[in-house]
Formats: structure tokens, sequence, C-alpha cells
């Protein structure tokens, strides 16, 4: 007779936290010392430099771990901005940290999808809440603060507690008009800001396999302000696809040391396809979860996250007519090109209504070429939209688009707490972007519909 | 370990980190004086005038949601604020404020009955908050977490860790 091994089944997280701590198996709970695959940081940069030089180390321990990219107040408002980046820039030198991203590369969670530094089944931590958002290509993706970035850098290592796991599933395609984000936006409205604390979220079901890659991007990013660890989108051929002809481009300048999978040999399309399905983790189908949600996508409509909190979610139609003076589309959540596309659908051929600004930044520069190529950018400036350099633009209040007192902003990114965007006295509604787009014509908040066929 | 006592400072659900210091100051801020000089600037703008040291703040659920920027606790620290009593906690944030000495303790109980401006005691070695409404236990720390507050920190904790390379 054989005899049939029967571990217990395991989430992902256990899956990924196992394979980053070098164990066989880890339970909920159990804390684990663990060895990211990639460790990132943005602006915020100097300041971890200034924490870990208290360890007296000359060299950091990982420098081929380390990501760093210059979004968040990029380029530099002030002269303190410029020193803060210039201290990044000699950090970098001094320490031959090769993955460095310059001003106007675009947002890191953007940047670093698009130079696949991150890979299925990987775990990247990094000193960002939105770290969340590798779980689009089946890594482990967690936000830690500026010390434990320092940590990292000093030893390679951190604890993590193996989070409960909790399942939210989406049966049936998105009907016309309804996104991600909308999806995304009723999660947190139903369950709360807290609805997924300390918990790992596995997304799966029909609606999420028809997704394009762009769109599951929305859904890890979103779910930070769902206060989880990481959240989680199985990776399929779409999503190996597009990792293996980036790291095929990035392999054909040279820069091989990134794949832990390589063998001997030059990469071939192929092989890259099959390392990228060897590293993949799936959760066991009989793995415990706390929770399962269901929804039905065509029960879903588009939403609104009223000020000043991301779970104050309202029906569009419950706040159509708003003033607004502000339109911004961008941001990690929502900068892409398939968001850019949706925003050209709505305004081209149109105008910004007077009184109203339209500010949109580009996720990357990738995001930007692709939008000049296909003429989404030419659109938009023909229509009143003001094009920012590609990053984080005014999410986070630094700079390029800070509301008045008084002033509404509609955006598409993916917080609205009382003074984000750099004034306490200004009301922030987050939206799809092809909400923001309507609304940045209309001058009100108000459904697209009623703007192209209006 | 110590027993903390001091004022409580009283808030609400979902208190985020924007709130408890502005990204607008995020990558400029230096030294202690300057970033406690932010602390909940856009919550309570009376909490820098008259916060005393060893007061406590205390919350609802979810208290430091929002972004992973550490001033969001270490403003509290640098400001005296000995402890942060809530129904629950953002994850990083707790991190945080472990990762800066700063006790964060789940006590729902305790974070309901308070209330502002009463003099509440943590003690640290029975676990138990005391306050006007009585004594609520809370959770001890694992051994790790306990291991670094009490080093004053995780740089401080690890430093024993880390080699020199030079």
């Amino acid at each position: 007779m054989t005899t049939i091994s029967s571990s217990p089944p395991q989430t992902f997280a256990q899956k990924a936290i196992a394979r980053a701590g070098g164990l066989d198996r880890v339970e909920v709970g159990q804390i684990v010392d663990v060895r990211p695959d990639v460790v990132l940081s943005h602006d915020n940069t100097a300041a971890i430099r200034r924490i870990w030089q208290q360890f007296g180390q000359a060299r950091v321990a990982i420098p081929e771990r380390i990501a760093i990219t210059l979004d968040h107040a990029a380029p530099p408002p002030t002269a303190r901005h410029a020193r803060n980046h210039a201290e990044i820039r000699a950090f970098v030198r001094e320490q031959g940290i090769r993955h460095f991203f310059e001003v106007g590369r675009g947002i890191c969670h953007q940047v670093l999808s698009e130079e696949a530094l991150v890979l299925p089944g990987q775990m990247i931590l990094g000193a960002d809440s939105h770290t969340t958002h590798f779980g689009w290509l089946g890594a482990f993706g967690a936000g830690i603060g500026r010390s434990e970035v320092a940590a990292l850098w000093a030893t390679g290592e951190l604890w993590l507690r193996v989070p409960e796991s909790m399942r939210i599933v989406l049966e049936g395609e998105l009907p016309p008009g309804v996104t991600a984000k909308d999806f995304a936006l009723r999660i947190i409205g139903d369950l709360g800001a807290d609805g997924g604390l300390y918990r790992s979220v596995e997304f799966s079901g029909s609606g999420i396999a028809a997704m394009g890659l762009e769109s599951r991007m929305v859904l890890p990013n979103m779910m930070a302000e769902f206060g989880v660890k990481n959240a989680y989108v199985p990776p399929d051929e779409k999503t190996y696809g597009y990792l293996a002809k980036r790291l095929a481009t990035r392999y054909a300048i040279g820069d091989r040391e990134m794949d832990r999978s390589e063998r001997d040999g030059p990469s071939t399309p192929r092989s890259l396809l099959a390392d990228l399905k060897a590293l993949a983790l799936f959760p066991d189908p009989d793995a415990t979860y706390v929770a399962t949600h269901v929804y039905r996508a065509q029960e879903l409509e588009p939403y609104i996250a009223c000020p000043h909190s991301v779970d104050n979610v309202v029906p569009l139609s419950a706040v159509a007519g708003t003033r607004v003076d502000q339109a911004f589309l961008g941001t990690c959540t929502n900068g892409r090109l398939e968001d850019i596309a949706a925003a050209v659908e709505v305004i081209r051929g149109r105008r910004v209504a007077p009184g109203t600004r339209f500010l949109v930044i580009p996720a990357s520069s990738q995001v930007l070429q692709a939008g000049l190529e296909r003429g989404y950018i030419q659109a938009l400036v023909e229509a009143g939209a003001v094009i920012g350099v590609p990053g984080c633009g005014p999410c986070m209040g630094n700079h390029m688009g800070i509301p008045a007192p008084g002033e509404v902003t509609i955006s598409s990114a993916n917080r609205n707490f009382r003074g984000r965007m750099g004034t306490a006295d200004a009301a922030i509604y987050l939206a799809n972007p092809a909400v923001v787009a309507a609304s940045a014509v209309a001058g009100r908040i108000v459904d697209p519909r009623e703007v192209v066929e209006g | 370990m110590p027993t903390l006592t001091g004022r409580a400072w009283k808030y609400g659900h979902n208190v985020n980190t924007d709130v408890l210091f502005p990204g607008k100051y995020t990558y400029t801020a230096r030294g202690r004086e300057e970033i406690a000089r932010h602390a909940l600037e856009d919550l309570d703008p009376r909490f820098v005038q008259e916060v005393q040291p060893g007061d406590v703040i205390v919350a609802g659920r979810n208290f430091g949601c929002g972004s992973s920027r550490e001033q969001a606790a270490t403003c509290l620290v640098y400001n005296g604020v000995s402890a942060v009593i809530a129904e629950s906690f953002g994850r990083i944030f707790y991190r945080n404020a472990i990762n800066n000495g700063l006790l964060a303790i789940p006590c729902p109980p305790a974070a309901q009955a308070i209330q502002p401006g009463e003099t509440v005691t943590v003690d640290l070695e029975h676990h138990l908050i005391r306050c006007a409404a009585g004594e609520f236990p809370f959770p001890p720390l694992s051994d790790t977490l306990r291991g670094i507050v009490e080093a004053g920190g995780l740089v401080a904790y690890i430093r024993g860790k880390v080699r020199s390379n030079e």
C-alpha cells in the first residue's frame, strides 16, 4: 500500500510565509522570521538610512534585494524635498543599489510591477502601506514601518505573524461602467475599514479570472483600506505572460540577478513561463478561512467613498450633483493605461467645465508613453486637462494639486482622510476613473453615461 | 515592567495616520521637536498644546489605519505619550508603536469605558488597566514584542544581531 501524506491544507499566506521563512509549513498565529525577496522604500529612504546608520554597519546586508523609487514628492516641490532626494541618491551610490528609479519613472508599485522585480510566490515588504498591491501577481506584499526596513537592510530578516485568511469571491463579469474600483469600494463599504484587519484576503471567482491585469491591480491595492496584511489574486496565463515579456526585456539588457529560478544558459520566453509557473503558490482547496464573502458582479454598480473615510461608501446616484472644484485621475490605484482610456472615452470631444480643474497623472513613464502613442494624452489636453509628472501627485498632500480650504476633489486615489491631500478643510470623494473624468466635464459628480449620452 | 499613569485623551473609530501626522510633512520633518509639533494636527489642535508626559491616548476601532508612516507613532512618543489603548489597531501602526517602545494595548472594554481627561493607570505586571469604571485585563505581549518594548524599540532590540561589515 502506498502511504498518502495528509498534511493539513494551507492558505496562500501560510505557503508564502513558510517559503520566505525557509520552513516546510507554518500555522496561523505563528511568528516567523522571514527573508523577503524584495524590500521597497521610496522618498522615505533618507529617513530609513538615518535609522539604519544607528546599527553602525558600513554596507547594507542585502543590496540586491533593495528597490527604491523617487515618487512621493517628485520632482521635489521645495529645497527640503530636494535635499531629501539628494541624500537618497548618495545612499544608492554608496551602497551600489541597482534597483533605483529616478524622479519621473513612476509610482513604486507600478514601476516594480513593470520591471517584474517581484514574481509569483515571492515576498515583498515595503515602507508603504499599499505594498499589498503585489498580490495582483500572486506575490505576498505587506507594508511595514521605516525602522523595520532599516532592520531588513541590516539583517535581511523580519518577523511576521501568520494571518488568518478570508476569501472574497466575484461571480460573473462586471457590467459595463462598473470597475474593480467599484468592487473594492463596495467590499470596504459593506464590511468597514477594519473588515479585513490583520487578515490575508484571497480573491477568486469567474469575475476575477475574467478581469484584465490592470483591473486586478486595483484590488489588492485597495485592500490596504480594508486593514489587511496582504491580499492575493491567483496568477494565471495572463499574469505569467505579462511578467515573462518584461523579464525577457530585462535579461536582454543584462539584468539577471533578481530571478531566483534561473538556470544556466539563456532564458527563452518558454523557459521563463515555466519558471514563473513553478514559482506560483496557490491555496489548497480545503484550507481554513475565517470568512467567505460572495459577490455577484451583475448586482454591483458605481460607488463613491465620501469624506472623510474610505468605508463611507454610497452608490454614485446618492451624491450626484455635488459640486467639484478639482478632478484627479492617477495614483497606484487608478493611474494606468486602462484608467486613462476610460477617461478619454468620456472626455474626447468635450471640455472640462469652467471653474473645475482636471489633473491627470500617469502612474509611470511607461503609462505616459503608451498614452502618448495612443493619442490619449492629446485628447485629454485638448479637453483642458493638465498632465502631471508620473508619480504620486497630490495623493498625500505633498504637491501638484493641493486643494484650497472648502474645495471639493473627486479622485481616483485610495484615501480620502481629512487632510490627506494637504488641506484639512477640503473634501475628497473617491470614484472610478470614468466617473472622475465625467465629473470634470460636468463640474459636479455625475454618472458618465449622462455625459456621454447627454 | 513599570506601572504607567496619565490623563486620557479620547478619540473615536478609524483615527487614521493622516490626522495623526499629515503626509505633507512626512519626507521633510526631522528631529523630535519638529515631528512632535505636528502630532494630531488635523484631529485635535489642543493636543500638542496641553499634552503632558505620561498621558494616554484612548480610541475606538482601527486606531492608526492608513499609511505606513512611522511618525504617526513617533510623534506620540516625542510628546511623552506612554500608551495607546484602543478597541483595535491598524496593523502597521501597531508594529510602528511597538518598534518605537510605545505600548499599543488592544482592550475594547477599557477603550469604551475610559472618559476624556480621567486618570488611567496601566499595570504592566498584572496586565490591568485601571480607570474610574473599574479594572480591565488585557492580553500580555508575546516574549518577542515585550523584548522590543523593554529594549526601547526595534533598533535597540536587534542592534546586537547586526554584524558590522566594515
